[in-house]
Protein backbone atom coordinates (compact mmCIF):
# COMPACT_ATOMS: atom_id res chain seq x y z
CA UNK A 1 0.00 0.00 0.00
CA UNK A 2 2.08 2.89 1.29
CA UNK A 3 5.73 2.44 2.00
CA UNK A 4 8.25 4.92 3.38
CA UNK A 5 11.93 4.15 2.81
CA UNK A 6 14.53 6.04 4.87
CA UNK A 7 12.43 9.16 4.89
CA UNK A 8 13.81 12.21 6.65
CA UNK A 9 12.44 15.71 6.89
CA UNK A 10 14.68 18.57 7.90
CA UNK A 11 13.29 22.03 8.47
CA UNK A 12 15.50 25.06 8.03
CA UNK A 13 18.40 23.05 6.62
CA UNK A 14 21.72 24.78 7.14
CA UNK A 15 20.41 27.37 9.57
CA UNK A 16 20.76 27.64 13.34
CA UNK A 17 17.18 26.49 13.65
CA UNK A 18 17.80 23.26 11.77
CA UNK A 19 15.31 20.74 13.01
CA UNK A 20 15.08 17.13 12.04
CA UNK A 21 11.35 16.52 12.25
CA UNK A 22 11.54 13.02 10.85
CA UNK A 23 14.62 10.89 11.18
CA UNK A 24 15.10 7.98 8.82
CA UNK A 25 11.58 6.60 8.93
CA UNK A 26 10.89 3.16 7.49
CA UNK A 27 7.27 2.19 7.49
CA UNK A 28 5.16 -0.19 5.50
CA UNK A 29 1.41 0.15 5.72
CA UNK A 30 -0.29 -3.03 4.59
CA UNK A 31 -3.70 -3.20 3.01
CA UNK A 32 -6.39 -3.37 5.68
CA UNK A 33 -4.17 -2.04 8.46
CA UNK A 34 -5.64 0.39 10.95
CA UNK A 35 -2.69 1.97 12.69
CA UNK A 36 -2.94 4.20 15.73
CA UNK A 37 -0.07 6.58 16.42
CA UNK A 38 0.82 8.08 19.78
CA UNK A 39 3.58 10.36 20.93
CA UNK A 40 3.99 13.67 22.70
CA UNK A 41 3.91 17.04 20.96
CA UNK A 42 6.80 17.48 18.59
CA UNK A 43 7.30 13.75 18.18
CA UNK A 44 6.73 14.05 14.43
CA UNK A 45 3.27 12.51 14.12
CA UNK A 46 1.73 15.30 12.10
CA UNK A 47 4.91 15.70 10.06
CA UNK A 48 4.67 12.01 9.21
CA UNK A 49 1.12 12.56 7.93
CA UNK A 50 2.11 15.68 6.03
CA UNK A 51 4.90 13.70 4.40
CA UNK A 52 2.64 10.82 3.42
CA UNK A 53 -0.01 13.21 2.10
CA UNK A 54 2.52 15.27 0.15
CA UNK A 55 2.25 18.59 1.99
CA UNK A 56 5.97 18.29 2.74
CA UNK A 57 8.33 16.70 0.30
CA UNK A 58 10.95 14.58 2.08
CA UNK A 59 14.51 15.88 2.37
CA UNK A 60 15.75 12.33 2.00
CA UNK A 61 14.24 8.96 1.22
CA UNK A 62 11.43 7.70 -0.93
CA UNK A 63 7.72 7.11 -0.68
CA UNK A 64 5.87 4.41 -2.58
CA UNK A 65 2.13 4.08 -3.06
CA UNK A 66 0.89 0.82 -4.56
CA UNK A 67 4.51 0.12 -5.58
CA UNK A 68 4.73 3.38 -7.49
CA UNK A 69 7.28 5.99 -6.51
CA UNK A 70 5.32 9.07 -5.47
CA UNK A 71 8.08 10.88 -3.58
CA UNK A 72 7.81 14.00 -5.75
CA UNK A 73 4.05 13.98 -6.33
CA UNK A 74 2.30 17.10 -5.02
CA UNK A 75 -0.43 16.86 -2.43
CA UNK A 76 -3.37 17.22 -4.81
CA UNK A 77 -2.20 14.25 -6.88
CA UNK A 78 -1.82 11.99 -3.87
CA UNK A 79 -5.17 13.18 -2.56
CA UNK A 80 -6.83 11.07 -5.24
CA UNK A 81 -6.08 7.95 -3.23
CA UNK A 82 -5.33 9.39 0.21
CA UNK A 83 -8.17 10.78 2.29
CA UNK A 84 -7.30 13.04 5.14
CA UNK A 85 -9.13 14.55 8.09
CA UNK A 86 -7.69 17.35 10.14
CA UNK A 87 -8.09 18.33 13.73
CA UNK A 88 -9.87 21.52 12.65
CA UNK A 89 -13.38 20.39 11.69
CA UNK A 90 -13.76 23.36 9.35
CA UNK A 91 -10.96 22.28 7.00
CA UNK A 92 -12.85 19.46 5.34
CA UNK A 93 -15.88 21.35 4.10
CA UNK A 94 -16.74 24.70 2.53
CA UNK A 95 -18.83 26.65 5.05
CA UNK A 96 -20.43 29.11 2.66
CA UNK A 97 -21.90 26.35 0.51
CA UNK A 98 -24.86 24.08 1.05
CA UNK A 99 -24.55 20.50 2.21
CA UNK A 100 -25.59 19.09 -1.15
CA UNK A 101 -23.10 21.30 -2.99
CA UNK A 102 -20.35 20.11 -0.67
CA UNK A 103 -21.25 16.52 -1.31
CA UNK A 104 -21.31 17.11 -5.05
CA UNK A 105 -17.74 18.36 -4.89
CA UNK A 106 -16.47 15.62 -2.62
CA UNK A 107 -18.24 12.48 -3.77
CA UNK A 108 -15.78 12.01 -6.58
CA UNK A 109 -12.11 12.92 -6.57
CA UNK A 110 -10.19 14.64 -9.31
CA UNK A 111 -10.64 17.68 -11.53
CA UNK A 112 -14.20 18.83 -12.11
CA UNK A 113 -15.49 20.04 -15.45
CA UNK A 114 -18.60 21.64 -16.83
CA UNK A 115 -20.92 18.79 -15.94
CA UNK A 116 -23.69 19.33 -13.49
CA UNK A 117 -23.81 16.16 -11.42
CA UNK A 118 -26.17 17.49 -8.76
CA UNK A 119 -29.62 16.30 -9.76
CA UNK A 120 -32.51 14.51 -8.11
CA UNK A 121 -30.86 11.14 -8.54
CA UNK A 122 -27.57 12.08 -6.86
CA UNK A 123 -29.50 14.06 -4.26
CA UNK A 124 -31.33 10.87 -3.31
CA UNK A 125 -28.03 8.97 -3.09
CA UNK A 126 -26.57 11.67 -0.85
CA UNK A 127 -29.67 11.63 1.32
CA UNK A 128 -29.40 7.89 1.86
CA UNK A 129 -25.73 8.14 2.72
CA UNK A 130 -26.43 10.91 5.22
CA UNK A 131 -28.91 8.70 7.08
CA UNK A 132 -25.93 6.61 8.24
CA UNK A 133 -24.73 9.52 10.38
CA UNK A 134 -27.98 9.44 12.40
CA UNK A 135 -27.77 13.20 12.85
CA UNK A 136 -30.84 14.18 10.87
CA UNK A 137 -28.66 15.93 8.30
CA UNK A 138 -30.60 14.31 5.45
CA UNK A 139 -33.33 16.89 6.10
CA UNK A 140 -30.95 19.83 5.96
CA UNK A 141 -29.32 19.35 2.57
CA UNK A 142 -30.00 22.89 1.37
CA UNK A 143 -28.53 24.53 4.46
CA UNK A 144 -25.14 26.17 4.48
CA UNK A 145 -22.50 24.36 6.48
CA UNK A 146 -21.74 27.40 8.66
CA UNK A 147 -25.03 26.55 10.36
CA UNK A 148 -23.71 23.13 11.39
CA UNK A 149 -21.76 22.28 14.53
CA UNK A 150 -18.11 21.24 14.49
CA UNK A 151 -19.09 17.67 15.32
CA UNK A 152 -21.58 17.53 12.48
CA UNK A 153 -19.08 18.96 10.04
CA UNK A 154 -16.40 16.50 11.12
CA UNK A 155 -18.81 13.58 10.81
CA UNK A 156 -19.75 14.87 7.38
CA UNK A 157 -16.12 15.19 6.32
CA UNK A 158 -15.60 11.62 7.42
CA UNK A 159 -18.61 10.38 5.47
CA UNK A 160 -17.69 12.30 2.34
CA UNK A 161 -14.13 11.05 2.53
CA UNK A 162 -15.25 7.45 2.90
CA UNK A 163 -17.62 7.80 -0.07
CA UNK A 164 -14.75 8.81 -2.33
CA UNK A 165 -13.20 5.40 -1.55
CA UNK A 166 -9.60 6.35 -0.76
CA UNK A 167 -7.03 3.57 -0.44
CA UNK A 168 -5.57 5.16 2.69
CA UNK A 169 -7.13 7.47 5.23
CA UNK A 170 -5.14 9.74 7.55
CA UNK A 171 -6.91 10.91 10.68
CA UNK A 172 -4.96 13.65 12.42
CA UNK A 173 -6.52 13.87 15.89
CA UNK A 174 -9.80 14.37 14.15
CA UNK A 175 -11.82 14.31 17.37
CA UNK A 176 -9.55 16.53 19.47
CA UNK A 177 -11.42 19.77 18.76
CA UNK A 178 -14.83 18.30 19.54
CA UNK A 179 -16.67 18.06 22.83
CA UNK A 180 -16.59 14.60 24.48
CA UNK A 181 -20.03 13.58 23.26
CA UNK A 182 -19.40 14.54 19.64
CA UNK A 183 -15.91 13.08 19.80
CA UNK A 184 -17.45 9.79 20.88
CA UNK A 185 -19.94 9.85 17.99
CA UNK A 186 -17.31 10.69 15.38
CA UNK A 187 -14.97 8.03 16.73
CA UNK A 188 -17.71 5.42 16.61
CA UNK A 189 -18.50 6.39 13.04
CA UNK A 190 -14.82 6.15 12.18
CA UNK A 191 -14.63 2.66 13.55
CA UNK A 192 -17.83 1.66 11.80
CA UNK A 193 -16.75 3.01 8.41
CA UNK A 194 -13.30 1.49 8.64
CA UNK A 195 -14.66 -1.99 9.29
CA UNK A 196 -17.63 -1.64 6.93
CA UNK A 197 -15.69 -0.32 3.96
CA UNK A 198 -12.52 -2.28 4.82
CA UNK A 199 -10.41 0.86 4.78
CA UNK A 200 -6.71 1.14 5.41
CA UNK A 201 -6.11 3.90 7.88
CA UNK A 202 -3.78 5.70 10.23
CA UNK A 203 -4.98 7.65 13.23
CA UNK A 204 -3.06 10.04 15.47
CA UNK A 205 -4.44 10.27 18.96
CA UNK A 206 -3.38 11.63 22.32
CA UNK A 207 -5.66 9.19 24.02
CA UNK A 208 -3.76 6.02 24.93
CA UNK A 209 -6.91 4.08 25.70
CA UNK A 210 -8.19 4.80 22.19
CA UNK A 211 -4.83 3.96 20.72
CA UNK A 212 -4.98 0.56 22.34
CA UNK A 213 -8.67 -0.05 21.76
CA UNK A 214 -8.75 0.82 18.06
CA UNK A 215 -6.84 -0.69 15.20
CA UNK A 216 -4.59 -3.67 14.72
CA UNK A 217 -1.26 -1.91 14.98
CA UNK A 218 0.24 0.79 17.17
CA UNK A 219 3.17 3.11 16.55
CA UNK A 220 4.84 5.20 19.20
CA UNK A 221 6.84 8.16 18.02
CA UNK A 222 9.40 10.36 19.72
CA UNK A 223 11.93 12.85 18.42
CA UNK A 224 11.04 12.19 14.80
CA UNK A 225 11.49 8.43 15.07
CA UNK A 226 9.18 5.49 15.34
CA UNK A 227 10.40 4.00 18.59
CA UNK A 228 7.85 1.27 19.06
CA UNK A 229 5.81 -0.70 16.52
CA UNK A 230 3.49 -3.41 17.72
CA UNK A 231 0.67 -5.31 16.01
CA UNK A 232 -1.72 -8.22 16.14
CA UNK A 233 -2.07 -10.27 19.30
CA UNK A 234 0.76 -8.46 21.05
CA UNK A 235 -1.07 -5.17 20.61
CA UNK A 236 -4.27 -6.60 22.04
CA UNK A 237 -2.42 -7.46 25.23
CA UNK A 238 -1.26 -3.87 25.72
CA UNK A 239 -2.36 -1.71 28.62
CA UNK A 240 -1.73 1.95 29.34
CA UNK A 241 0.73 1.04 32.10
CA UNK A 242 2.68 -1.23 29.78
CA UNK A 243 2.87 1.51 27.18
CA UNK A 244 4.22 4.05 29.65
CA UNK A 245 6.73 1.55 30.93
CA UNK A 246 7.79 0.72 27.40
CA UNK A 247 8.37 4.36 26.63
CA UNK A 248 10.50 4.69 29.74
CA UNK A 249 12.56 1.65 28.81
CA UNK A 250 13.12 2.83 25.28
CA UNK A 251 13.87 6.45 25.93
CA UNK A 252 15.27 6.43 29.46
CA UNK A 253 13.35 9.54 30.22
CA UNK A 254 10.36 10.08 32.42
CA UNK A 255 7.02 9.86 30.88
CA UNK A 256 5.41 11.80 33.68
CA UNK A 257 5.58 15.12 31.87
CA UNK A 258 3.96 13.59 28.88
CA UNK A 259 1.32 11.86 30.86
CA UNK A 260 -0.88 14.91 30.71
CA UNK A 261 -0.48 14.98 26.95
CA UNK A 262 -1.12 11.31 26.48
CA UNK A 263 -4.30 11.40 28.48
CA UNK A 264 -5.22 8.02 29.83
CA UNK A 265 -8.90 8.30 29.33
CA UNK B 1 -30.52 61.02 -18.34
CA UNK B 2 -31.97 58.15 -16.36
CA UNK B 3 -31.40 55.68 -19.23
CA UNK B 4 -27.82 56.94 -19.46
CA UNK B 5 -27.25 55.94 -15.84
CA UNK B 6 -28.62 52.47 -16.43
CA UNK B 7 -26.66 51.94 -19.64
CA UNK B 8 -23.45 52.99 -17.93
CA UNK B 9 -24.25 50.88 -14.88
CA UNK B 10 -24.91 47.82 -17.03
CA UNK B 11 -21.82 48.24 -19.25
CA UNK B 12 -19.60 48.52 -16.20
CA UNK B 13 -21.79 45.88 -14.53
CA UNK B 14 -20.12 43.22 -16.66
CA UNK B 15 -16.80 44.39 -15.25
CA UNK B 16 -18.30 44.32 -11.75
CA UNK B 17 -19.30 40.68 -12.30
CA UNK B 18 -15.67 39.95 -13.17
CA UNK B 19 -14.44 41.71 -10.05
CA UNK B 20 -17.07 39.86 -8.03
CA UNK B 21 -15.71 36.53 -9.28
CA UNK B 22 -12.11 37.29 -8.38
CA UNK B 23 -12.67 39.12 -5.10
CA UNK B 24 -15.65 37.32 -3.67
CA UNK B 25 -15.81 33.84 -5.16
CA UNK B 26 -12.11 33.10 -5.61
CA UNK B 27 -10.90 35.30 -2.76
CA UNK B 28 -8.16 36.44 -5.14
CA UNK B 29 -7.75 40.23 -5.03
CA UNK B 30 -6.88 40.75 -8.66
CA UNK B 31 -5.61 44.13 -9.80
CA UNK B 32 -5.12 43.01 -13.40
CA UNK B 33 -8.54 44.57 -14.00
CA UNK B 34 -7.00 48.04 -14.29
CA UNK B 35 -5.10 46.78 -17.31
CA UNK B 36 -7.53 44.29 -18.82
CA UNK B 37 -10.36 46.83 -19.05
CA UNK B 38 -8.48 49.16 -21.43
CA UNK B 39 -7.06 46.04 -23.11
CA UNK B 40 -10.61 45.05 -24.06
CA UNK B 41 -11.28 48.59 -25.26
CA UNK B 42 -8.07 48.74 -27.29
CA UNK B 43 -8.62 45.35 -28.92
CA UNK B 44 -12.20 46.28 -29.82
CA UNK B 45 -11.18 49.57 -31.40
CA UNK B 46 -8.30 48.10 -33.38
CA UNK B 47 -10.39 45.18 -34.61
CA UNK B 48 -13.15 47.54 -35.73
CA UNK B 49 -10.62 49.79 -37.47
CA UNK B 50 -9.26 46.79 -39.36
CA UNK B 51 -12.79 46.10 -40.60
CA UNK B 52 -13.64 43.14 -38.42
CA UNK B 53 -17.19 42.30 -37.46
CA UNK B 54 -18.15 43.78 -34.10
CA UNK B 55 -19.13 40.48 -32.50
CA UNK B 56 -15.91 38.79 -33.61
CA UNK B 57 -14.04 41.77 -32.19
CA UNK B 58 -15.87 41.21 -28.91
CA UNK B 59 -14.61 37.62 -28.86
CA UNK B 60 -11.07 38.86 -29.52
CA UNK B 61 -11.40 41.28 -26.62
CA UNK B 62 -12.67 38.48 -24.37
CA UNK B 63 -9.76 36.24 -25.38
CA UNK B 64 -7.31 39.08 -24.68
CA UNK B 65 -8.77 39.56 -21.22
CA UNK B 66 -8.58 35.83 -20.49
CA UNK B 67 -4.92 35.81 -21.49
CA UNK B 68 -4.20 38.76 -19.20
CA UNK B 69 -5.87 36.93 -16.31
CA UNK B 70 -4.03 33.72 -17.10
CA UNK B 71 -0.74 35.67 -17.06
CA UNK B 72 -1.50 36.97 -13.57
CA UNK B 73 -2.48 33.51 -12.34
CA UNK B 74 0.67 31.95 -13.81
CA UNK B 75 2.90 34.58 -12.20
CA UNK B 76 1.16 33.98 -8.88
CA UNK B 77 1.17 30.17 -9.14
CA UNK B 78 4.60 29.44 -10.46
CA UNK B 79 6.76 32.23 -9.11
CA UNK B 80 4.98 32.23 -5.73
CA UNK B 81 4.36 35.94 -5.99
CA UNK B 82 1.53 37.22 -3.75
CA UNK B 83 -1.65 37.59 -5.80
CA UNK B 84 -1.81 41.37 -5.33
CA UNK B 85 1.69 41.84 -6.67
CA UNK B 86 1.08 39.45 -9.57
CA UNK B 87 -1.91 41.57 -10.59
CA UNK B 88 0.05 44.80 -10.34
CA UNK B 89 2.82 43.31 -12.49
CA UNK B 90 0.44 42.30 -15.27
CA UNK B 91 -1.44 45.58 -15.02
CA UNK B 92 1.78 47.58 -15.38
CA UNK B 93 2.90 45.52 -18.36
CA UNK B 94 -0.53 45.84 -19.96
CA UNK B 95 -0.18 49.62 -19.98
CA UNK B 96 2.61 49.31 -22.54
CA UNK B 97 0.84 46.52 -24.39
CA UNK B 98 -2.31 48.62 -24.69
CA UNK B 99 -0.41 51.55 -26.20
CA UNK B 100 1.17 49.13 -28.66
CA UNK B 101 -2.24 47.76 -29.61
CA UNK B 102 -3.50 51.27 -30.14
CA UNK B 103 -0.62 51.88 -32.57
CA UNK B 104 1.62 53.85 -30.19
CA UNK B 105 -1.14 56.25 -29.39
CA UNK B 106 -2.82 56.86 -26.07
CA UNK B 107 -6.24 57.56 -27.52
CA UNK B 108 -7.92 56.27 -30.67
CA UNK B 109 -11.44 57.38 -31.66
CA UNK B 110 -13.91 55.16 -33.53
CA UNK B 111 -16.59 57.68 -34.23
CA UNK B 112 -17.24 56.58 -37.81
CA UNK B 113 -16.87 52.80 -37.34
CA UNK B 114 -19.85 50.43 -37.52
CA UNK B 115 -19.83 49.42 -33.86
CA UNK B 116 -22.21 46.84 -32.44
CA UNK B 117 -24.09 49.61 -30.74
CA UNK B 118 -24.59 51.53 -33.99
CA UNK B 119 -25.77 48.39 -35.80
CA UNK B 120 -28.25 47.66 -33.04
CA UNK B 121 -29.50 51.24 -32.99
CA UNK B 122 -29.99 51.20 -36.77
CA UNK B 123 -31.85 47.91 -36.69
CA UNK B 124 -34.30 48.85 -33.98
CA UNK B 125 -34.80 52.50 -34.73
CA UNK B 126 -38.51 53.16 -35.11
CA UNK B 127 -39.45 49.96 -33.27
CA UNK B 128 -38.30 51.14 -29.85
CA UNK B 129 -37.91 54.85 -28.96
CA UNK B 130 -34.34 55.77 -29.84
CA UNK B 131 -33.21 56.67 -26.35
CA UNK B 132 -34.26 53.28 -25.02
CA UNK B 133 -32.64 51.07 -27.67
CA UNK B 134 -29.27 50.92 -25.93
CA UNK B 135 -30.91 50.47 -22.56
CA UNK B 136 -32.88 47.43 -23.76
CA UNK B 137 -29.79 46.10 -25.53
CA UNK B 138 -27.60 46.32 -22.46
CA UNK B 139 -30.27 44.89 -20.19
CA UNK B 140 -30.29 41.86 -22.47
CA UNK B 141 -26.47 41.65 -22.68
CA UNK B 142 -26.05 41.95 -18.91
CA UNK B 143 -28.76 39.36 -18.29
CA UNK B 144 -27.22 36.91 -20.76
CA UNK B 145 -23.83 37.27 -19.06
CA UNK B 146 -25.44 36.94 -15.62
CA UNK B 147 -27.45 33.83 -16.53
CA UNK B 148 -24.42 32.18 -18.19
CA UNK B 149 -22.38 32.85 -15.04
CA UNK B 150 -25.15 31.48 -12.83
CA UNK B 151 -25.21 28.31 -14.92
CA UNK B 152 -21.43 28.05 -14.82
CA UNK B 153 -21.28 28.33 -11.05
CA UNK B 154 -23.79 25.53 -10.72
CA UNK B 155 -21.64 23.07 -12.62
CA UNK B 156 -19.16 20.87 -10.77
CA UNK B 157 -16.28 23.07 -11.90
CA UNK B 158 -18.06 26.25 -10.83
CA UNK B 159 -18.89 24.83 -7.43
CA UNK B 160 -15.31 23.72 -6.93
CA UNK B 161 -14.16 27.26 -7.74
CA UNK B 162 -16.50 28.51 -5.03
CA UNK B 163 -15.20 25.95 -2.58
CA UNK B 164 -11.61 26.98 -3.29
CA UNK B 165 -12.31 30.60 -2.39
CA UNK B 166 -13.75 29.35 0.86
CA UNK B 167 -11.39 26.53 1.77
CA UNK B 168 -8.38 25.79 -0.39
CA UNK B 169 -7.37 22.75 1.65
CA UNK B 170 -10.69 21.09 0.88
CA UNK B 171 -10.12 21.44 -2.85
CA UNK B 172 -6.60 20.03 -2.57
CA UNK B 173 -7.99 17.11 -0.56
CA UNK B 174 -10.35 16.40 -3.44
CA UNK B 175 -7.41 15.84 -5.75
CA UNK B 176 -7.92 19.09 -7.65
CA UNK B 177 -4.99 21.35 -8.41
CA UNK B 178 -5.88 24.77 -6.97
CA UNK B 179 -3.45 26.39 -9.42
CA UNK B 180 -5.55 25.20 -12.35
CA UNK B 181 -8.68 26.50 -10.70
CA UNK B 182 -7.14 29.90 -10.04
CA UNK B 183 -6.01 30.13 -13.66
CA UNK B 184 -9.52 29.34 -14.89
CA UNK B 185 -11.20 31.70 -12.45
CA UNK B 186 -8.93 34.70 -12.88
CA UNK B 187 -8.95 34.17 -16.65
CA UNK B 188 -12.75 34.17 -16.75
CA UNK B 189 -12.91 37.22 -14.52
CA UNK B 190 -10.59 39.25 -16.73
CA UNK B 191 -12.35 38.04 -19.86
CA UNK B 192 -15.54 39.62 -18.55
CA UNK B 193 -13.70 42.81 -17.64
CA UNK B 194 -12.33 43.02 -21.18
CA UNK B 195 -15.83 42.56 -22.65
CA UNK B 196 -16.98 45.41 -20.45
CA UNK B 197 -14.07 47.52 -21.70
CA UNK B 198 -14.95 46.67 -25.30
CA UNK B 199 -18.53 47.87 -24.83
CA UNK B 200 -17.35 50.96 -22.96
CA UNK B 201 -15.10 51.89 -25.90
CA UNK B 202 -18.04 51.64 -28.29
CA UNK B 203 -20.28 53.63 -25.99
CA UNK B 204 -17.71 56.36 -25.44
CA UNK B 205 -16.58 56.35 -29.06
CA UNK B 206 -12.89 55.91 -28.30
CA UNK B 207 -10.33 53.73 -26.55
CA UNK B 208 -7.93 55.33 -24.12
CA UNK B 209 -5.09 53.76 -22.14
CA UNK B 210 -6.30 55.70 -19.11
CA UNK B 211 -9.76 54.11 -19.22
CA UNK B 212 -8.84 51.52 -16.66
CA UNK B 213 -7.42 53.86 -14.08
CA UNK B 214 -9.11 53.16 -10.76
CA UNK B 215 -11.57 50.76 -12.38
CA UNK B 216 -10.84 48.12 -9.75
CA UNK B 217 -11.94 50.57 -7.06
CA UNK B 218 -15.17 51.26 -8.94
CA UNK B 219 -15.74 47.53 -9.32
CA UNK B 220 -15.09 46.83 -5.69
CA UNK B 221 -17.29 49.73 -4.58
CA UNK B 222 -20.10 48.41 -6.78
CA UNK B 223 -19.76 44.89 -5.38
CA UNK B 224 -19.87 46.28 -1.86
CA UNK B 225 -22.88 48.49 -2.53
CA UNK B 226 -24.67 45.47 -3.98
CA UNK B 227 -23.86 43.40 -0.93
CA UNK B 228 -24.88 46.20 1.36
CA UNK B 229 -28.21 46.94 -0.25
CA UNK B 230 -29.36 43.42 -0.86
CA UNK B 231 -30.34 40.50 1.26
CA UNK B 232 -27.59 38.24 2.44
CA UNK B 233 -27.92 35.11 0.38
CA UNK B 234 -25.75 32.36 -0.94
CA UNK B 235 -27.60 31.72 -4.14
CA UNK B 236 -25.33 32.60 -6.99
CA UNK B 237 -28.27 34.09 -8.93
CA UNK B 238 -28.95 36.56 -6.13
CA UNK B 239 -25.27 37.39 -5.74
CA UNK B 240 -24.73 38.19 -9.41
CA UNK B 241 -27.93 40.23 -9.40
CA UNK B 242 -26.62 42.17 -6.39
CA UNK B 243 -23.39 42.87 -8.24
CA UNK B 244 -25.28 44.30 -11.22
CA UNK B 245 -27.62 46.32 -9.02
CA UNK B 246 -24.64 47.61 -7.05
CA UNK B 247 -23.00 48.69 -10.28
CA UNK B 248 -26.08 50.65 -11.36
CA UNK B 249 -26.28 52.36 -7.95
CA UNK B 250 -22.58 53.18 -7.99
CA UNK B 251 -22.63 54.66 -11.47
CA UNK B 252 -25.77 56.61 -10.59
CA UNK B 253 -23.84 58.22 -7.74
CA UNK B 254 -20.92 58.94 -10.08
CA UNK B 255 -23.29 60.35 -12.71
CA UNK B 256 -24.84 62.70 -10.21
CA UNK B 257 -21.37 63.67 -9.05
CA UNK B 258 -20.29 64.46 -12.62
CA UNK B 259 -23.34 66.50 -13.56
CA UNK B 260 -24.33 68.19 -10.34
CA UNK B 261 -21.00 68.24 -8.54
CA UNK B 262 -20.42 71.84 -9.64
CA UNK B 263 -23.03 72.91 -7.09
CA UNK B 264 -20.54 72.10 -4.36
CA UNK B 265 -17.57 73.14 -6.55
CA UNK B 266 -16.61 69.54 -7.30
CA UNK B 267 -14.62 68.81 -10.44
CA UNK B 268 -14.46 65.48 -12.32
CA UNK B 269 -10.99 64.98 -10.92
CA UNK B 270 -12.50 64.74 -7.46
CA UNK B 271 -14.40 61.60 -8.42
CA UNK B 272 -11.59 59.23 -7.47
CA UNK B 273 -11.55 60.75 -4.01
CA UNK B 274 -15.32 60.29 -3.81
CA UNK B 275 -14.96 56.63 -4.87
CA UNK B 276 -12.42 55.97 -2.15
CA UNK B 277 -14.47 57.75 0.50
CA UNK B 278 -17.52 55.79 -0.64
CA UNK B 279 -15.69 52.50 -0.06
CA UNK B 280 -14.52 53.62 3.36
CA UNK B 281 -18.05 54.65 4.33
CA UNK B 282 -19.38 51.30 3.09
CA UNK B 283 -16.74 49.44 5.10
CA UNK B 284 -17.68 51.36 8.24
CA UNK B 285 -21.36 50.71 7.67
CA UNK B 286 -20.77 46.98 7.10
CA UNK B 287 -18.71 46.81 10.28
CA UNK B 288 -21.48 48.56 12.19
CA UNK B 289 -24.00 46.13 10.72
CA UNK B 290 -21.90 43.16 11.81
CA UNK B 291 -21.46 44.52 15.33
CA UNK B 292 -25.16 44.99 15.69
CA UNK B 293 -26.16 41.40 14.99
CA UNK B 294 -24.78 39.60 18.08
CA UNK B 295 -26.16 42.43 20.20
CA UNK B 296 -29.62 41.76 18.90
CA UNK B 297 -29.25 38.04 19.46
CA UNK B 298 -28.13 38.66 23.02
CA UNK B 299 -31.30 40.57 23.76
Amino acid sequence: MIELKNVSIVFGQGTVNENKALNNINLKVKEGDFITIIGSNGAGKSTLFNTIAGTYLPSEGQIFANDKNVTRDPEYKRAKYIGRIFQNPLLGTAGNMSLEDNMTITHKKGMKWLRRSLNNKTREIFRQELVQLKMGLEHRMKENLVMFSGGQRQALTLLMMVLSKPSLILLDEHTAALDPKNAEIVLELTNKFISEYKLTGMMITHNMTHAIEFGNRLLMMDGGEIIFDIEGEAKKALTVEKLIQKFHELRHKTFENDRTLLAED
Amino acid sequence: MIEGIFVEGLIYGIMVLGVFISFRILDFPDLTVDGSFPLGAALMVQCLLSGMNGWVALLVAFAGGVLAGVATALIHNHLRVPNLLAGILTMTMLYSVNIRILGNRANVPILDQPTILKQVTEKFTGIIPDEYILLVFFVIVALVVKVLLDLFFRTDLGMTLGAMGNNEQMVISQGVNPKTLKTIGVGLSNGLVAISGAFAAQYLGFADVGLGQGIIVSGLASVMIGEFLMLKSNRIGVLTFCALAGSICFYAVMYVGRFYGYVIHMTPSDLNLIKGVLIIVLLIMTQAKKLKVPFKVAK
